[in-house]
């Protein structure tokens, strides 16, 4: 069967509104997670790929990206899963970051390249944006985020870890 | 053993060691002796999950007989299972567990960082995803191992009875079976030789920081790669495996 009729930004501009299923308000196009569009005779392939190993929103993204492809009438489709290249929190817009301190998460502080990824680095609280806060765990919610408490305004939050 | 056969050898063998670690992760779920632990331990069992899907998923397509990662799981006997037997012991108390993960941690952080020039490229890009996994692993347990090490006489203590009790099974994870030398021989399996003299200077650096001894190398438990394992593998399998053999077929 030939495909036709939607092009690789049309695609992508479908997708732009499907959002991270455990942080609702930046999209999986913010994340970085939405890697790639291809169009062939057999249909429409979108590629993602998975902030950790373990995500376990993945399934639901897939199913929303088949959901909101359909509805808008592109088909046939298929989600297809990559490891390479790693994700990694660099890819994240600078708008996905702003948006995540809008909602209470601190943003990832620097690349992750750097060694510092482990040092005890200053994290502004995103709620009253003093420096003053400490590491309570390294874990949190969620595999991305680590949990932080702000010793100024007294209220915990998370902090999306480099990766 | 033809190149086919060693890789889907190799990969069931890390897939797992990433399962069954993961499984015993698992264990404390809710029983953690703090809640940031709770989360701490369940994460890391979260990491090692993805891990086993992926390596698991990649046998199974290299066994080419269209076995899923969840037929691999939830179909094999305990003799075609190939894990590491350090990962399926009982967890201990809350010492044990972490010197477990510290062993196993700063193994697959060297194991995985070579694994990332594989000739191979798929385990080359599940190697990169699990590099970046482990160093958070490796670094929780040498927190905890300096802090329970250099501690209090009773934590002390109970810490260097887990690096004594474990350390019997840590010369396995540097074993090379047939199938990782054939794979070697083609730049797809790493070379264990070299990881294993950074993980001795590693580990002992760590241990004599936390003021614990590095214990005297003596008879290494093995057997793993040969699906022989100890008793504690079964008992795991027979609960993980239950729902599949009762139901077979059944789905979520």
């Amino acid at each position: 069967m030939v495909v036709s009729g939607h092009t690789k930004q049309d695609i992508f501009r479908m997708l732009s509104v499907i959002n991270d299923p455990e942080i609702p308000v930046v999209t999986i196009f913010e994340m970085g997670m939405l890697r790639d569009v291809n169009i062939t005779d057999k249909g429409y392939e979108v590629v993602i790929t998975p902030t950790y190993s373990g995500c376990p929103a993945m399934g639901i993204i897939e199913q929303d990206i088949k959901m909101t492809l359909e509805s808008k009438g592109v088909r046939p489709i298929t989600v297809k899963l990559v490891y390479d290249p790693a994700w990694t929190t660099d890819w994240m817009s600078n708008t996905a970051k702003a948006k995540l301190k809008d909602y209470g998460i601190a943003p990832p502080v620097h690349s992750s390249c750097n060694n510092d990824v482990f040092k005890n680095n200053i994290i502004e609280c995103p709620l009253c944006h003093s420096d003053d806060t400490v590491l309570m765990s390294r874990f949190g919610s969620t595999a991305c985020k680590a949990l932080y408490q702000c010793n100024h305004c007294k209220e915990p939050f998370e902090y999306f870890k480099c990766h | 053993m033809t190149e086919q056969q060693a890789l889907y050898k190799y990969c069931l063998r890390m897939g797992d060691d990433a399962l069954i670690h993961s499984y015993r992760l698992s264990e404390w779920c809710s029983n953690a002796p703090i809640l940031e632990e709770d989360l701490a331990l369940t994460n890391f069992a979260l990491d090692m999950i993805g891990r086993a899907q992926a390596m698991l998923d990649y046998a199974g397509k290299t066994e080419g007989k269209g076995r899923t990662s969840d037929d691999l799981a939830y179909r094999r006997k305990e003799r075609e299972f190939y894990n590491h037997l350090i990962v399926e012991l009982p967890n201990g108390d809350f010492a044990y567990t972490m010197a477990r993960i510290l062993f196993v941690g700063v193994f697959e952080y060297y194991f995985f960082s070579e694994l990332c020039h594989s000739a191979d490229a798929t385990l080359a890009a599940i190697a990169a995803k699990t590099v970046k996994e482990v160093k958070y692993h490796m670094t929780h347990a040498i927190d905890w191992t300096l802090r329970l090490g250099d501690g209090t006489d009773e934590s002390n203590s109970r810490m260097q009875k887990a690096v004594n009790e474990l350390w019997m099974y840590t010369g396995e994870l540097f074993e090379t079976d047939e199938a990782a030398a054939i794979l070697e021989d083609k730049n797809i399996a790493v070379d264990m030789g070299m990881i294993r003299t950074k993980w001795k200077e590693d580990i002992n650096r760590i241990l004599t920081e936390a003021k614990l001894s590095l214990p005297d190398d003596g008879y290494n438990q093995t057997g793993g790669s040969n699906g022989v394992h100890t008793e504690n593998l079964g008992h795991i399998l027979s609960e993980m495996q239950y729902l599949q053999r009762a139901y077979p077929e059944a789905i979520w």
